[in-house]
């Protein structure tokens, strides 16, 4: 096998990807639909606080990758925000899913956040 | 496939993209808070206040609403907003507000939150950037409903005009009357249900998301396809039209499903390599 071949992945989906010899990685699961059995008790409660019935913006959140760790894309920051190593992940996409949602949600809401500190700088009002 | 060989020559394909990740860890010890800590009100979901816009002009009208946030009201109705343009906007924290009346042009806008009703019709670029939330429209809506919406519900009963969720990035817009042309213009994600006709050029340029119809659609935009339904996204489907009391004319399962085709898809990790060729 040539160098080349040897830097092309094996699993390439569309032709796009084996001309391009990369995944395109927010191709996959974007549109996977939440089980609601799987809320964790976090999200209830927030549910039932902002008064909606289904998952809302949060139907577009999923657990990903980011240098081959396991992250949640933070819309707010335009990045990814990594889940520590000591922390345990179920085996399943969808409690992957409820737990990167609730993970993003208090991140987002807490002191800690960038935009705090953005906000901190240059908020005008 | 001269220009892959040329990138391969090169060795770029194994170079590392970097200068992308915020290096932002979650902490396990985060406490549990529903509000955000910048530009948003604690709010108490019985107490409500009404007023009048009858005389007040739209920065008034905005500031008078987050008055009442601050004072901690979680139920604001406003009375004849008259059209008036850019009013109920960048609403960052949970709240029931209600619009008796219609809105001008970029109402509702840069959201992240709020249930809002609005008893009358809309003008151009209605929550635009809208992040979170739901919003109901009874009435009809111009163009640009939804531009570059990246959460949340956005429903409007009636007709839209054109370029319906232009740029979206997400979440859901739910259209029950008719769609303009040009139609999910360069979506990249999200879902939008059109209940009834959609105007030409469907699609045109999406990247990714899903459009599903419920009427004639007049023609697809370049790079937009016909997908296939499944049982999974029909359930999802009638579930979220029963939030807002729709449903699909003939049954979600009958709706017509269109994605991206995936041709255009040029950009992405290549991008960088391809400067590179060039400079």
């Amino acid at each position: 096998m040539s160098k080349k071949d040897d830097l092309v992945p094996e699993d390439l989906g569309t032709d796009r990807e084996k001309e391009i010899g990369q995944h395109i990685g927010y191709r996959y699961d974007v549109n996977l639909v939440p089980d609601y059995n799987r809320l964790t008790p976090f999200l209830k409660k927030y549910l039932e606080t902002m008064e909606w019935k289904d998952l809302n913006w949060l139907e577009d959140v999923h657990m990903g990758y980011e240098e081959d760790r396991p992250a949640v894309f933070d819309r707010n920051i335009n990045g990814w925000v990594t889940v520590p190593e000591d922390m345990d992940l179920p085996d399943n996409q969808q409690d992957r899913d409820m737990i990167a949602r609730e993970l993003l949600v208090k991140f987002q809401m807490s002191q800690r956040h960038p935009m705090v500190i953005l906000e901190e700088n240059y908020g005008k009002f | 496939m001269a220009t892959l060989e040329k990138s391969f020559d090169a060795g770029l394909h194994s170079e590392q993209l970097s200068g992308r990740t915020q290096q932002t860890f979650f902490s396990a010890a985060e406490e549990e808070n529903f509000v955000y800590p910048y530009n948003a009100f604690k709010v108490e979901r019985d107490k409500k206040a009404e007023f009048d816009a009858q005389d007040l002009d739209s920065n008034t009208i905005n500031l008078k609403i987050r008055k009442l946030m601050s004072e901690g009201h979680g139920h604001i109705v406003v009375k004849n907003p008259r059209a008036k343009h850019s009013i109920g906007v960048g609403i960052l924290n949970r709240l029931t507000l209600d619009f008796k009346g219609s809105l001008g042009y970029f109402g509702c806008g840069l959201i992240d939150g709020p249930n809002i009703h609005i008893s009358g019709r809309v003008g151009w670029s209605f929550a635009e950037n809208m992040m979170a939330g739901t919003i109901v429209v009874e009435k009809n809506a111009g163009s640009t409903f939804g531009a570059a919406i990246r959460g949340g519900d956005l429903v409007c009963k009636g007709d839209v005009g054109s370029r319906t969720g232009i740029d979206m990035k997400g979440g859901t817009i739910i259209v029950g009357g008719r769609t303009g042309t040009l139609t999910g213009f360069m979506m990249q994600r999200g879902r939008m249900i059109i209940l009834g006709d959609a105007g030409p050029n469907l699609g045109d340029s999406m990247y990714d998301g899903t459009i599903f119809v419920g009427g004639k659609i007049d023609s697809l935009g370049v790079d937009a396809v016909p997908g296939e339904m499944t049982d999974l996204e029909a359930k999802w489907i009638e579930g979220k039209l029963a939030l807002y009391g729709l449903e699909a004319p003939k049954g979600a399962a009958k709706l017509q499903k269109i994605v991206a085709g995936k041709k255009l898809w040029n950009y992405d990790n290549l991008e960088p390599t391809e400067k590179k060729i060039v400079l």
